[in-house]
């Protein structure tokens, strides 16, 4: 059986990358393996959990569903890629921090990751539709309270800005 | 009230979260290790049947794979496996890594594939043909019981997995033949699974030449995991290293390595390379431990008043394959913990577990937990069958501050609970009797409302092995301190709470503390992260390792600063002589002196500035709390609204209230899921129906209710005054909501026992 590969490239938190890769490799393996950024987790590898979502040309989309070819010549953000340059923490990351909104951290980066979307897309949501938001991705540990809270705490945050 | 410290009784903000949050954690699938392999395992698509043969030339063939290993050649030279706290000679499932001969459920694995890379191994895996002749599962607990036809471990003689007998008393006797009530129930409950966001995985690495092997696994106990790899492979445990970092969560799931896990260790072993095996979400939907699977009969006699006499217990517990640990059986924690927060004068409480051909059971938050589900149940039931409101009939029985101490009749020793007030903060805070008001005007409209209540008390685990733990505190040269502790924080924030508790006690800045777990190789011995002990039993071992380190540091100072120990206090990082600030000398002054200036210190001055200690804790430190929640259940669909959600919390004196109320919300959900949503589901024929997230439904966001909080806070009798508190979240929910669940559908007559309440349960309860 003859392996196929394909060349990639794409922009990934800023910085230029290009990977040999079989076509069916996905974008969340290609993440992780072939450019070391860990943070994009993969809780189903099915498109339920939303563990592994990142930004692909800025919309929030599920690594694991997608090919690395499908996002050749793509603009890519992960977990890794939004806290500002220099240190410290986005104003949602700072936000789950202070409501207590993960515990063991595995699904956080898909949190982190789809509500730092939302917000630049809603930025004055109802409880409601954070709750909605939020939906898409599973957490098993904090019983989403913290989740929710720190959803308000950003969208609140984000109005000042 | 206890008055919180500069850092204990404070919700600071968790130590772990910025790697955490901003992607830089490092959980076992982060691994790395050069010339590493991967791992895929092939599995029974039949839940019973003898393995004729497998066929795995054709994966061998494939490129890149290293490895195809089946029993015949994984087995040969592995010894006996038994974990710690059952001891070796427990009753349990005949341990096996790999299907041999035959295959006892579906996804029992049969071969593991060892290949290049993680795609091929799945290639590879797919290639493997076993060749399988069905016999007839054994799926039906009671049927199984007296079933020695079709056995799922032929190598027992029967499908019972354990036993605990009734042991009746006179007085229990006596008080069912005089009670002006018996009531009878049999509750049952379905199984549903732990599902860490975390699947299994470990990286094993044998070195051949230093004979060690190295395994960084997602465990909730390293050191547990490092004495079932030395028992199966015979190897000293000093020669094996675990190293757990980042852990997605376990629930119990990761408490104990299971068939798998063990495989892959004794494939890196005998290949000599590193192997990975990360379990995917279907693998662990469908072999990756289940539970909950059981009903409860209880009989309650009660005098004319509601007062309980007595109570019998019947168990009957599904615990699949091949449970871990042990057989599985909840059924002697359940037979101690049983009477919870009433006066039961006389208990019986007889058990059986059974084995059948479906995934094994594993721990999972409060594992024992029917107990509270049917108890409380059954609290309701029985005041229905009374007439009398469910807040009435637990106020009559619950034990009150002036019966402490209070021995139960299984013989444990209450003295600082308060189920009591508990209750009643509970009923306070949901404002209970508004709420039947309500429900009473809402009903005559047509609306069913209802309101459940759920008590318990739940026991941090702390004998036998899970009594002791360890933690080291050093003061380094520059003054900071590092504390190392035998802890295995998944979640709990243990990074953050045990470094409060140094920080208080040893009067340093938190910031000045870095927290070090997980590494086998450096760490003090610990029993692992599980059984709600880590308040108990590390926070006191990091508490005494502190002051015995302080006092170290005050003895130094004493004797720099010529002055007596008394007349020292230590606050942010330095020591002084009370009442003159200039005095102050800081930690790294002192800590310099120590290590590097040692020739002009007195003689005497201490010099070791690192304390290690062990915790001993009493078999049994007890929270308590008390659930209230209130429903509407809408008669058409079936659909149950939560409408509030409140908790009234007694764990003592709390760490930081904060790491205590996302651990009852966690819980909290958990018992939410698996009333309403979450069901492992078996098919007639012994087939699993849902192996997807598509499928197995956990609550999200939009289905969680906004839980309300109310602590009572009971020291307890051990220095620092806390109590474990991790499984109760878990364990009073599902009651909680089936009790309101049925207090909504009371006015149809209907009452279920069984669960999952999904609609589709609901409607079908209401279509006559
Ligand atoms: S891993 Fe992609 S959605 Fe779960
Ligand atoms: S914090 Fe553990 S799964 Fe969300």
């Amino acid at each position: 059986m003859e392996t196929q590969v394909a060349q990639v490239a794409m922009t990934v938190n800023g910085t230029p990358r290009r990977a040999t890769v079989e076509p069916r490799k996905t974008l969340a393996d290609t993440l992780r393996e072939d450019f070391g950024l860990t943070g994009t987790h993969l809780g189903c590898e099915h498109g339920v959990c939303g563990a592994c979502t990142v930004l692909v040309d800025g919309a929030a989309i599920r690594a694991c569903l997608m090919f690395a070819v499908q996002a050749d010549g793509s603009e890519v953000v992960t977990v890794e890629g939004l806290a500002p340059a220099g240190g410290g923490l986005s104003a949602v990351q700072r936000a789950f921090r202070e409501e207590h909104g993960l515990q063991c951290g595995f699904c956080t980066p898909g949190f982190v990751v789809s509500l730092t979307a939302y917000l630049r897309d809603h930025p004055m949501p109802s409880g409601a539709e954070l709750r909605d938001a939020l939906s898409g991705n599973l957490c098993r540990c904090t019983g989403y309270q913290g989740i929710i809270a720190a959803a308000r705490r950003a969208a609140g945050g984000m109005e000042d800005q | 009230m206890t008055v919180a410290g500069r850092y204990v009784g404070q919700s600071v903000r968790r130590q772990e979260d910025p790697r955490l949050l901003t992607g830089h954690g490092r959980y076992v699938d982060d691994i790395v290790v050069p010339g590493m392999l991967h791992a895929a395992f092939v599995r029974s698509s039949v839940p019973h049947g003898l393995l004729r043969g497998v066929d795995t030339e054709a994966a061998r063939a494939l490129p890149g794979v290293a490895a195809v290993l089946t029993a015949a050649e994984l087995h040969p030279g592995l010894h006996p496996m038994w974990q710690t706290m059952m001891g070796q000679d427990a009753p349990a499932a005949p341990f096996r890594p790999l299907a041999d001969a035959d295959v006892r459920y579906v996804g029992d694995p049969i071969a593991l594939v060892v290949v290049e890379s993680r795609y091929i191994a799945e290639d590879a895996a797919e290639l493997v043909v076993a060749d399988i002749e069905p016999l007839p599962p054994v799926l039906d607990t009671s049927a199984a019981l007296g079933d020695t036809a079709s056995l799922v471990h032929p190598e027992l003689g029967s499908n019972l997995a354990g036993e605990l007998p009734a042991a009746g008393s006179p007085e229990l006797d006596a008080a069912f033949a005089s009670a002006a009530l018996v009531a009878t129930e049999t509750f049952h409950q379905h199984r549903y699974a732990c599902v860490p966001m975390e699947t299994r995985g470990l990286v094993a690495q044998w070195d051949p030449a230093g004979e060690q092997l190295t395994v960084w696994a997602a465990t909730q106990g390293p050191h547990e995991f490092r004495a079932i790899c030395g028992r199966v492979l015979g190897l000293p445990e000093p020669r094996i290293r675990v190293i757990m970092g980042d852990v997605g969560g376990g629930f119990g799931q990761k408490m104990f390595p299971m068939r798998e896990e063990i495989a892959v260790v004794a494939a890196t072993r005998q290949l000599g390379r590193p192997v990975k095996w990360i379990e995917d979400r279907n693998e662990n939907l469908l072999g990756g431990g289940h539970a909950r699977e059981e009903q409860m009969t209880v009989s309650v006699a009660a005098d004319d008043a509601g007062h309980f006499t007595g109570v019998r217990v019947e168990q009957l517990e599904n615990v699949g394959a091949y449970p871990f640990p042990g057989n599985g059986s909840t059924a002697m924690a359940g037979s101690m913990i049983f009477p919870g927060p009433y006066r039961i004068p006389a208990l019986s409480y007889a058990a059986r577990a059974v084995y059948t051909t479906t995934c094994g059971r594993c721990a999972y938050r409060g594992p024992w937990m029917m107990e509270t589900v049917a108890r409380e149940q059954m609290v309701d039931l029985l005041a229905r069958r009374l007439g009398m409101d469910p807040l009435e009939l637990r106020r009559r029985n619950v034990i009150t501050a002036e019966d402490l101490p209070f021995t139960t009749a299984s013989g444990m020793v209450y003295e600082t609970v308060s189920p009591a007030q508990t209750l009643e903060q509970a009923a306070e805070l949901i404002g209970y009797d508004a709420f039947r008001r309500e429900q009473a005007a809402e009903r005559e409209r047509g609306r069913l409302l209802g309101i459940g209540l759920a008590l318990y008390i739940e026991p941090s685990q702390s004998f036998g092995p899970l009594g002791t733990d360890g933690a080291t505190v050093r003061l380094e040269p520059d003054g900071r301190v590092a504390l190392v502790m035998g802890t295995a924080s998944h979640g709990q924030s243990l990074e953050t709470t045990m470094a409060q508790v140094v920080a208080e006690h040893l009067g340093c800045d938190l910031g000045d503390i870095t927290f070090v777990q997980g590494d086998t190789a450096y760490v003090p011995y610990g029993a692992g992260t599980g059984g709600s002990r880590s308040a108990v039993v590390a926070a006191g071992a990091a508490r005494q390792a502190a002051l015995a380190l302080r006092e170290r540091i005050v003895t130094l100072a004493a004797a720099v600063l010529e002055a007596a120990p008394s007349d020292l206090e230590v606050a942010s990082s330095a020591v002084g002589v009370r009442g003159d600030p200039a005095s102050a000398l800081p930690f790294a002054k002192l800590a310099g002196l120590a290590y590097f200036g040692h020739a002009a210190l007195p003689e005497g001055a201490p010099v070791a500035l690192e304390v290690t200690e062990r915790f001993k804790a009493p078999p049994f430190t007890f929270s308590n709390a008390c659930h209230a929640a209130t429903v509407e259940v809408d008669a058409t669909t079936g659909q149950v609204s939560i409408l509030r959600y409140v908790v009234s919390e007694d764990c003592g004196v709390m760490i930081n209230p904060m790491v205590v109320e996302g651990q009852i919300a966690g819980g909290v959900l958990q018992g939410i899921g698996g009333v309403l949503y979450e069901h492992m589901v078996y098919d007639g024929d012994g087939n699993p129906l849902t192996t997807t997230f598509l499928d197995y439904l956990l609550p999200t966001a939009a289905e969680a209710p906004a839980i309300e909080y109310g602590h009572v806070e009971t020291a307890s009798r051990l220095p620092g005054g806390a109590k474990g508190m991790g499984e109760g979240g878990a364990i009073a929910s599902p009651p909680a909501l089936a009790n309101a669940i049925n207090d909504a559908l009371a006015p149809l007559g209907i009452h279920l026992t069984r669960q999952p309440m999904s609609p589709a349960a609901i409607v079908a309860a209401l279509t006559p």
